[in-house]
């Protein structure tokens, strides 16, 4: 790749309500620490979305969700680069929208973005709040469980050629009643997980990153804090005798790397 | 009958609450109160004077500063304090006699204003705090709007720099705008009114770049900053009158409490510079900025639960080259989930050397480490401040932390 690593922050000023602007930070500074050049982008949705790399879209609000959909689908970058093998993370109203449909404040639907076979409806019953704990499913990327905080309406259903992130232990994740979380396909990932998922997850970070740069080694970084971050969020969610994995193999599963 | 049985209940059990040392004795009373008789606080509130207080940042604050300022002439003003701003509290505030000034919680505004008929409230700012709990800030300006503008006898003394304040406040019958500016305007972009974007200009002024007509209201009094940014300040009124702002409490953020405290003052009768001078005595509300000793090191304790909050404290401690400690929970009453941390700019602190402690430390220390701020990590937080004191010469160490973080330290032995 020539030039530096652009990381594009998708519309901070309408999807930036939840802390998920951090993804976009923590993935320049992992590859910057390795050694490469970054160019991490705040890209408002007053001006055209840049050309990047990756893309990183938030959790939002409702109103700033359609917003957001309508901008981004008028200005066609994003599609144009998913096209071109962009790499795409999405949580949260961000999923929503890179999906088929989804819907406003009244339950009523909006066209998406179409980069996700996944479409989303309004829940009936109460918002999906809390901790989420989900295992790599089979056919999804091979990482270590998945951690995060979950906090949406919608009900996400997986349409052919979307792969589910993972399967939930704990918690509600896409909510559809199949039982799992997230959703991807080529180099876009979608997810509910808040924390941000990658502060809690530094593997994904990494596969992330492994897809923008075409790199399959990495030097390992000091991620001593997350991984202690990791292992303190399972084990209270475990405490509360929510998490008990018996297929678990070996040890706790978030020493892994 | 019943109503007299829960006003007794209210102050008994408020009173052995106390003596048992069971809490400051402000809830336990009122949810009794309210089991006797659910219509307590509309009848304790009826033909007396009430003002309320709410909004994200300054509820506490603003209200210690206008009971002051209406309790300057020897009036016996109630009020709740110790910051329990849903009913229980309001009614075991209200249960002594007197004008009234109340701290409400920014969601149950609507259902507080139809019980207390209140002569005047003030909308300080909303901005993210506790999404697990609140979800959207522009679904309570939607509430907040709705019942105000049911509220016909209510004058509203509202921030005009908050768009999603003014929207809040915009429906309503008679509105006092103060320009007492925000720093934080990340949830104010998409305008509430037709979903376009609020564009924010230089000097304060902004509208919705989509021009369906929402825009800063012209502003009944305003806030200068002295040029050289130390006290006193000043509130100009839009009538020509100039007002000194000079408190004993620090940071540009209590100067805009003191000033919508001042014109809130003036809607109750009281004049605004005598309003001001009243509250220019107020050292620490609620311990707020207090500073505590353990053992023989000195804490000034400070609170910052979300990054509006977060934002105008940072100002206000950037400059510093002192210990710092920062502690962080996530209990019921912080919201469940600390991911605001990343909203945070903590990025200015710098080469301030940081102890992170408190239940979520660890969030802490991640989000430290991505920002690249050098740190320790403590989790038990008395400990966290003498570790932040070894080094630091002698100085006051700087702790901030989230709401039961602070209160925790605030309640701490030494």
């Amino acid at each position: 790749m020539s030039g530096p690593l652009r990381i594009a922050v998708v519309h901070p000023d309408l999807l930036g309500t939840y802390g998920d602007g951090g993804n976009g930070l923590i993935l320049a500074r992992r590859a910057g620490w390795r050694g490469h050049e970054v160019a991490l982008l705040q890209a408002t949705s007053d001006g055209p979305l840049p050309e990047a790399d990756i893309y990183c879209l938030g959790g939002g609000e409702d109103g700033p969700q359609v917003r957001a959909a309508r901008t981004l689908g008028e200005d066609g970058t994003l599609a144009r680069r998913v096209e071109a093998g962009a790499v795409v993370l999405a949580v949260c109203a961000g999923y929503q929208i890179v999906g088929r449909s989804f819907p406003d404040a009244d339950g009523h639907p909006h066209a998406g973005l179409g980069l996700l076979p996944i479409s989303t409806v309004k829940g009936t019953g109460a918002r999906a709040v809390g901790e989420v704990v989900a295992r790599t499913a089979e056919g999804g990327p091979s990482l270590p469980t998945l951690t995060g905080f979950e906090n949406h309406g919608g009900r996400t259903t997986l349409d052919e050629g979307a792969v589910p992130l993972a399967r939930v232990t704990v918690g509600v994740g896409n909510g559809d009643g199949s039982g799992t979380e997230g959703a991807w396909a080529g180099r876009v990932v979608g997810t509910y997980l808040h924390g941000p998922v990658l502060a809690r997850n530094p593997a994904l970070a990494d596969l992330l990153l492994a897809w923008a740069l075409g790199a399959d080694e990495w030097a390992p970084l000091d991620d001593a804090a997350a991984l202690d971050l990791r292992q303190e969020r399972l084990d209270a969610v475990a405490g509360r005798g929510g998490f008990r994995d018996r297929n678990r193999r070996a040890g706790p599963p978030a020493r892994t790397r | 009958m019943r109503y007299r049985l829960a006003r007794i209940t209210t102050r008994s059990v408020n009173a052995a609450s106390r003596r048992l040392g069971r809490g400051h004795g402000t809830v336990a009373g009122g949810r009794a109160g309210l089991r006797v008789d659910p219509k307590l606080l509309e009848r304790l509130s009826a033909g007396r004077s009430v003002a309320l207080v709410t909004g994200t940042n300054g509820k506490t604050t603003t209200t210690r500063l206008l009971a002051e300022a209406l309790g300057a002439g020897g009036t016996p003003v109630v009020s709740n304090e110790t910051g329990s701003n849903m009913p229980p509290g309001l009614v075991a505030a209200l249960v002594r006699a007197g004008p009234a000034v109340l701290e409400v919680d920014e969601i149950y505004l609507p259902r507080v204003l139809a019980a207390t008929s209140p002569t005047t409230v003030v909308l300080l700012n909303l901005s993210r705090d506790q999404l697990d709990r609140t979800n959207e800030v522009r679904m309570v300006a939607g509430r907040w709007r709705a019942a105000l503008a049911a509220a016909p006898h209510t004058t509203v003394v509202a921030n005009a720099d908050d768009p999603l304040v003014v929207w809040g406040a915009g429906a309503a019958a008679t509105v006092r705008w103060v320009a007492a500016g925000t720093r934080w305007q990340l949830d104010a972009v998409g305008c509430p009114s037709c979903e376009g974007r609020i564009s924010f200009a230089d000097g304060g002024r902004w509208s919705c770049a989509a021009g369906c007509g929402f825009t800063r209201p012209v502003p009944t009094a305003s806030l200068r900053f002295s040029e050289d940014g130390t006290a006193p300040h000043r509130g100009v009124w839009a009538d020509g009158r100039v007002h000194e702002i000079d408190l004993l409490l620090p940071g540009r953020f209590n100067c805009a409490n003191a000033l919508m405290a001042a014109v809130a003052a003036e809607s109750c009768g009281i004049a605004a510079g005598d309003a001001l001078a009243a509250m220019s005595g107020v050292a620490n509300v609620a311990g707020r900025f207090t500073v505590r000793t353990f053992d023989h090191v000195q804490a000034r304790l400070m609170l910052a639960k979300n990054p509006a909050g977060w934002s105008e404290l940072l100002e206000m401690v950037v400059g510093d080259d002192g210990p710092l400690v920062v502690s962080i929970n996530a209990r019921i009453a912080d919201g469940a989930d600390p991911s605001w941390l990343w909203d945070v700019p903590f990025e200015r602190l710098g080469d301030r050397t940081v102890v992170a402690t408190g239940d979520r430390f660890r969030d802490l220390s991640v989000r430290l480490h991505y920002a690249g701020v050098a740190h320790r990590t403590q989790a038990v937080p008395v400990a966290a401040v003498k570790e932040a004191a070894e080094g630091g010469q002698g100085r006051v160490v700087d702790v901030i932390g989230n709401y039961t973080a602070f209160n925790d330290l605030l309640g701490a032995h030494p």
